[in-house]
């Protein structure tokens, strides 16, 4: 069952890497106008026949759960009925998509022709489309992608256009909207557009909850949406966010439908159109508002090159399957269906951890270049490395991360040189070589500039290459918290290793995909992976390091050591400058100051602490261990500490002995 | 007014009735099969033979002894591949039924030609154990002149019930690991008593034996009880005691079965209306013991509404109301923990039960849907309404195609019905995907002009859902196949195919979830379990309630290829059951527990409910000493599937069906 074949594809040498067609080579051959007109008739569910967008708002409305809600509404609030109805039908009106083949067409065209300019290639896996097609007539299936760039959703409905596939309607942030033509074109291709935030909004939950699943029971089209909630700045993926996906399982809790089935999709660019701009929006300099010109303004991109792009679509996940012995439906089936219901407990944390399934299932399917393992020893090295010692590094790296189960896209038969100085041209905008000696580009030298200008500067490449060293982090993250508790513990002994293993899969659990109740099995899975990498031997006494263990161990303490150095940073940063006062919204400013302040006196060389995503998944870290607490005053939320407790988390982190054993015991 | 009508009219009626009714089941030669108003009629007329019921003692002489129903009446493939049904007894007998062939093996990919699975031809006495006697509870037996048997055909017969899982065993010729030592016949209430007193003295298990068409295997034996077995065949106590006709009750004795008691009733005018499946061959004590259902239940009511008063024999004595009153506030009815005690109580041996005059007309319907959705929500609005008729009944398209394999060859009532639904077909369903189309039967009871106006009523209200009146035709059909459907698992398994039926009841916007959910749930199952031919999947909505309905489901497949057929089956059936739980169906509607659904009673009815249960039977067991209490405490159960539990001082024992001793017992 699908259970099963999720584990199975965990273990890398029973993963079946299926063969990839590249869609453009079609199109370079053949005309795109032909291929935007071509007759599209895809399979359906169960035969179903397509519903006109108007019945589907018909339905939602009309439905004993928003009836429901509209009811108490008005009741709560004293207005009219007709009032609260008329709010919701505004509401759906904002929401709905309204997806029309000659959009569709539109966006073939344009899109192929962009494709062609800036991409190589774009390669999709046969046997996914084909699973896909399968698993489209027998259930409602939802489609979960993994979210990097603006791109993916055109680029999903791309694909499922091209091979003849019911297009999905997408659950798109509103941010779009903001951009007129562009956000009603993406309606129009598929699109429906959802509040960032509506949480105490019943009215706005049910309407929204009820379109979702409207379109699941019938069949109407398979759902899209991404599990991370957002583009992912830094190429990591995000923690998943669960409420959409608790609305897309609740039709098979409630026996509306025999079973829902997700597909995970790793969509894997060679480079990221949005790269440095992302590097900018970490850094603080503000995000573009998405308007249609700032897009338009991308035009720049159509003259480069942006490599291959990968989409791998995974087996289809089955809920059912997943559900068996976890989740009692019979207990659904005490209430009225359509009463709106907080979700069990069991079924939270069931629908928690297939958020983090599905995330994990899409990293592993990621489909990886040389140039991140490039870029992830290049990050270890700020002040470069000669071009021959790279190459030899890299093709070293390279085994180590197969060894791991990573899922490379190596060149075949092309001499190791090739591939790395490919590379490098590709990625021009980020390194440069000069004289054999390979170093991270900085900024422009002729323009004069400020010491902190050029710190940033600098911090823009760092953290433009770490997005590609992120990529590669899932492979490694196990063996590499493991190899620092290993360094940090006190003994070899297993259980000692296991415990500040375990302090540090807390601490970074915001930071990366570390499923909160998933320790010990992945302590197993990292002993495991080192010792198969022949770095470590577990013995009855405990875990130690063997004569290869050398490189492997200081490469992997290596990747998280700018992560060790970020928190420990901002341990301290609480501890001495947030004595009191700070608000929530100072935070993320104060804290770069004062990195900024550090790395300008030279007293701290880590640029990816410049990076609000670490500082915000530190601080929710902080946050969760109890180490930081909110505290609402007025109308502000400021922020109290515990400087004990971030003392005793800044030396563990830095691998001393806590001060405070009291403190880590409670993790 | 019926209640002036003069006799003759009364005869008039009666006479419809009987046609009606019981025109398909056994004819009857009787004339003595009269009322007897005697304390125990075994005193009044001899010891032996003076109860002419339907039922001989030997059973087995009139009935298979692996299969269903009568010996003589079966279907068959005859020479030329044709169907045909044996026999005189039912409407359906002696006729060919030219499509059945071509639908079978179309539908299981069976071959009638080339793969048989022929059952054993008789019972080998000898493979059977030799009765474990206990002596002294025989000489005690004997002295009281009630007959007995340790024949093996007669223990065998009564060793079980009509699970597939049974029959299966039946007809591989393997039996059962363990059979009743004994069969006894009482005559009367008074002889129950008498058994059951001896039971308790001298340690001997005892296991009322109604009918024997249970679904549950309730009547099988624990493999591993040691104590002697007694199987208490009620079939003799087959009399209507007395008749109220100012009240509109009688007296029955609990061995009664439905066919003979409406017969009997019919020749005085009146009829119970309680009409399960099974009527032919079931017994009132049967039904108070499994809460059984009637498909007029919407006129009638279900037993729990038709019972008055009833007598039960338990191992701390009898009991039973002071008054006849119709209804009272004394406390939780105590007639509701015997209704569905499924014998682990006590054994009822007399019921005053509702009666009705015998309605003035009767009128058969149908009604085609463009869908089964459509059918769902027209039977719906029936029940909103409060207007469904005596009973109606909605198949879905896989039984309207099975009945369609059904057609005879000749017969009136056949022939106009092909012919109708020809013309139908042509004039009215052209719109309607006949994969898709399903039918509800109904019918109608009462006097003429009420019948009229009700059938009008239901007509409209279908009419709105799409629903288009197809004939009353087709309605009686219906009815006439229903009795002889249960003989068509037999045919199935002369050729590989094993079948089964399940029911449950669900609140009514569910009905169409679990309908579908089941269905796939099964198809996926059997795929899983390596089923090598598509399984055949039906359900059918037979009863409408206020606040739900009872749904039917029929599962059959080809079980070539399989080691183990039996057991896939139950793997399915199992599955099946927790997915109509999962969807919010209960775990049986009618059919009752017994050891097949045990193991989900707790589940169904909570800790604290099972305990209450299991508090009432601690009652029954409290004149025990307590040096005998603690003794039965630790003393290992039976059987880890079934519950035997002592009862009383003596220690006779009642079985238990439910799963409430497990935990003790271990
Ligand atoms: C083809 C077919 C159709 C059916 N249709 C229906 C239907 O429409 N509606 C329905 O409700 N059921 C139906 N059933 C199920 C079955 O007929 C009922 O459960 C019926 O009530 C059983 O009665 P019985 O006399 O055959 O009891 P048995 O099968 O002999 O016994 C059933 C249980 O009751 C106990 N018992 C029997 N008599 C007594 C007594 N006098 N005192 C105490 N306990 C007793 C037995 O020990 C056993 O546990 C059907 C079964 C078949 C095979």
């Amino acid at each position: 069952m699908a259970s099963a074949t999720l584990y199975s594809q965990r273990d890398p040498m029973l993963k079946k890497r299926d063969d990839f067609e590249d869609i453009l080579e079609e199109r370079r051959k053949s005309s795109d106008l032909k291929y935007a007109l071509r007759c599209y008739a895809p399979v359906l569910y169960k035969g179903l026949t397509p519903c006109k967008a108007n019945m589907l708002k018909n339905m939602v409305l009309q439905s004993d759960n928003v009836k429901y809600v509209i009811n108490q509404v008005s009741l709560e609030s004293g207005e009219a009925l007709d009032i609260v109805h008329e709010e919701a039908s505004v509401i759906l009106e904002e929401m709905a998509h309204r997806l029309q083949i000659s959009t569709v067409r539109f966006f073939a065209y344009a899109l192929t022709k962009a494709f062609k300019t800036i991409f190589q290639h774009i390669c999709v896996n046969m046997d996914g489309i084909q699973r896909l097609q399968q698993a489209i007539q027998e259930h409602p299936v939802v489609l979960l992608p993994s979210h990097r760039s603006y791109m993916d959703f055109l680029l999903m409905s791309y694909i499922l256009y091209t091979y003849d596939l019911a297009l999905p309607v997408i659950a798109a942030g509103m941010d779009f909207m903001g951009m007129k033509i562009i956000g009603e074109m993406l309606r129009m291709s598929g699109a429906f557009f959802i509040r960032r935030s509506f949480g105490g909004d019943k009215l706005y939950w049910a309407v929204f909850s009820e379109y979702v699943k409207t379109m699941l029971r019938n069949g109407f089209a398979p759902i899209e949406f991404f599990l991370e909630g957002t583009r992912s700045r830094t190429c990591k993926s995000l923690t998943p966010k669960t409420g959409l996906l608790n609305i897309v399982m609740e039709p098979f809790f409630k026996g509306e439908v025999f079973d829902v089935h997700l597909v995970p999709v790793s969509i894997s660019y060679e480079r990221i159109l949005e790269e440095t701009l992302y590097a900018r929006e970490l850094l603080g300099v503000p995000k573009p508002k998405e308007s249609t010109s700032g897009l338009l303004k991308a035009r720049r991109i159509l003259s480069e090159n942006y490599g291959s792009i990968h989409v791998y679509f995974g087996q289809p996940v089955s809920v059912r399957s997943l559900a068996q012995g976890t989740i009692n439906r019979s207990k659904y089936t005490l209430v009225p269906r359509h009463l709106p219901r907080k979700p069990m407990e069991e079924t939270q944390s069931f629908v928690n951890d297939t958020a983090y399934r599905i995330v994990r299932l899409q990293e592993d399917s990621m489909v990886l270049k040389p140039w991140v393992l490039m870029a992830s020893l290049l990050l270890q090295n700020l002040e470069g490395l000669e071009l021959s010692v790279l190459t030899e590094q890299t093709l070293w790296l390279r085994g180590l991360a197969q060894c791991y189960g990573a899922f490379m896209d190596w060149p075949d038969h092309a001499p190791a040189a090739k591939v790395v100085s490919s590379s490098l041209a590709l990625h021009k905008g980020l390194v440069c070589v000069s004289e054999g000696w390979v170093s991270l580009v900085v900024g422009e030298p002729q323009v004069p500039m400020t010491a902190e200008e050029a710190l940033f500067n600098r911090a823009v490449s760092v953290l433009s290459c770490a997005s590609y060293r992120n990529q590669v982090l899932h492979v490694f993250i196990r063996p590499a918290i493991l190899a620092v508790a290993m360094h940090n513990a006190d003994s070899s002994k297993k259980d000692e290793v296991y415990n500040c293993f375990s302090f540090l899969y807390t601490m970074f659990s915001n930071e990366f995909i570390l499923c909160p109740g998933d320790t010990v099995q992945d302590f197993d899975e990292a002993c495991y992976l080192l010792v198969k990498s022949g770095a470590v031997q577990t013995l009855q006494q405990g875990i130690v390091g063997t004569d290869r263990s050398q490189p492997i161990l200081s490469f992997l303490k290596g990747l998280l050591d700018s992560f060790l150095q970020g928190y420990q940073l901002v341990c301290r940063f609480l501890r001495e400058e947030a004595s009191d006062g700070l608000t929530e919204k100072q935070y993320v400013p104060a804290v770069r100051s004062f990195a900024v302040k550090l790395i300008l006196a030279g007293n701290l060389r880590c640029y990816e602490v410049l990076s609000s995503d670490m500082q915000k998944n530190a601080l929710a870290a902080l946050l969760r261990t109890g180490a930081v607490r909110k505290v609402k005053i007025a109308d502000q939320v400021t922020l109290k500490v515990n400087k004990m407790a971030l003392n005793s988390f800044e030396d563990t982190l830095g691998g001393h002995l806590p001060t405070q054993k009291a403190v880590l015991a409670r993790l | 007014m019926a209640s002036n009508s003069n006799s003759s009219e009364r005869q008039r009626i009666a006479q419809q009735r009987l046609r009606i009714i019981a025109g398909h089941l056994q004819k009857h030669e009787d004339g003595e099969s009269g009322l007897i108003a005697t304390e125990c009629k075994a005193e009044a007329a001899g010891s032996n033979g003076a109860n002419k019921g339907t039922m001989p003692k030997k059973r087995q002489e009139v009935m298979k002894w692996n299969g269903w129903g009568y010996s003589d009446s079966k279907f068959l493939f005859n020479k030329k591949g044709q169907a045909e049904f044996t026999g005189k007894r039912y409407r359906l007998s002696g006729m060919i039924l030219p499509s059945l062939q071509e639908w079978f093996e179309n539908t299981f990919g069976a071959s009638v030609k080339q793969h048989k699975s022929p059952a054993t031809p008789a019972l080998n006495p000898g493979a059977l154990p030799p009765p474990n006697l206990n002596a002294a509870f025989l000489k005690d037996l004997k002295a009281t002149g009630i007959p007995f048997s340790h024949e093996a055909d007669d223990r065998v017969f009564r060793a079980h019930g009509h699970c597939l899982h049974e029959i299966f065993a039946l007809r591989e010729g393997r039996g059962f690991q363990r059979v009743p030592d004994t069969v006894v016949w009482p005559n009367c209430h008074n002889d129950v008593v008498k058994i059951v007193e001896m039971a308790c003295k001298h340690n001997v298990c005892v296991i009322p034996y109604g009918g024997g068409t249970s679904v549950t295997g309730a009547l099988e034996c624990p493999p591993n009880e040691t104590r002697s077995i007694v199987s208490l065949d009620t079939s003799q106590m087959n009399h209507i005691l007395w008749l109220d006709e100012k009240n509109l009750v009688a007296r029955i004795e609990a061995g009664i079965i439905g066919q003979d008691l409406e017969r009997l009733l019919n020749e005085r005018g009146y009829c119970t209306g309680h009409e399960p499946d099974s009527m032919e061959f079931s017994s009132l004590g049967g039904w108070v013991a499994t809460r059984a259902s009637g498909m007029k239940k919407n006129i009638y009511g279900n037993i729990e509404d038709l019972v008055v008063h009833m007598k039960v024999v338990t191992p701390r004595g009898v009991f039973e109301k002071s008054c006849q009153g119709p209804r009272m506030s004394t406390g939780p009815d105590i007639h509701h923990f015997i209704l569905g005690s499924e014998g682990t109580l006590g054994v009822v041996t007399e019921v005053t039960m509702k009666i009705r005059p015998i309605p003035e007309y009767q009128k058969y319907g149908s009604v085609v849907f463009p869908n089964f959705e459509a059918g769902v929500a027209c039977l719906r609005e029936v029940a909103k309404q409060r207007c469904a008729p005596a009973s109606i009944r909605l198949m879905d398209n896989e039984q309207f195609q099975f009945g369609h394999a059904l057609k005879p060859q000749v017969s009136s009532i056949f022939t106009n019905f092909v012919e109708g639904l020809k013309k139908f077909y042509i004039t009215k369903f052209k719109g309607f995907d006949p994969h898709q189309l399903c039918v509800a039967t109904l019918l109608f009871e009462g006097d003429r002009e009420r019948v009229l106006q009700h059938e009008k009523q239901v007509y409209d209200i279908a009419a709105k859902f799409g629903g288009l009146a197809a004939g009353e035709d087709n309605g009686q059909r219906g009815y006439i196949l229903t009795f002889v459907i249960a003989y068509l698992r037999d045919l199935g398994l002369e050729y590989y195919v094993v079948a089964e039926s399940f029911e449950t009841s669900v609140p009514w916007d569910r009905v169409l979830d679990l309908c579908r959910n089941v269905k796939e749930r099964i198809t996926r199952e059997c795929k899983e379990r390596g089923v090598q031919f598509q399984p055949l999947t039906s359900c059918r909505v037979t009863q409408t309630y206020d606040a739900g309905a009872c749904v039917y489901f029929y599962f059959a497949f080809n079980y070539r290829g399989l080691a183990d057929p039996v057991r896939t089956y139950e793997q399915v059936e199992h599955a099946a059951r927790d997915e109509i739980l999962s969807n919010g169906g209960s775990l049986s509607h009618h059919h009752g527990v017994g050891k097949l659904r045990k193991e989900w009673m707790k589940e169904s009815i909570s800790d604290v409910g099972l305990g209450m249960l299991k508090s009432v039977k601690d009652q029954l067991n409290s004149e025990r000493p307590k040096w005998l209490h603690s003794f039965q405490v630790s003393r290992p159960c039976v059987s880890r599937n079934v519950q035997a539990e002592c009862l009383s001082t003596t220690q006779q024992c009642i079985r238990l069906h439910l799963t409430h001793c497990k935990n003790r017992c271990q």
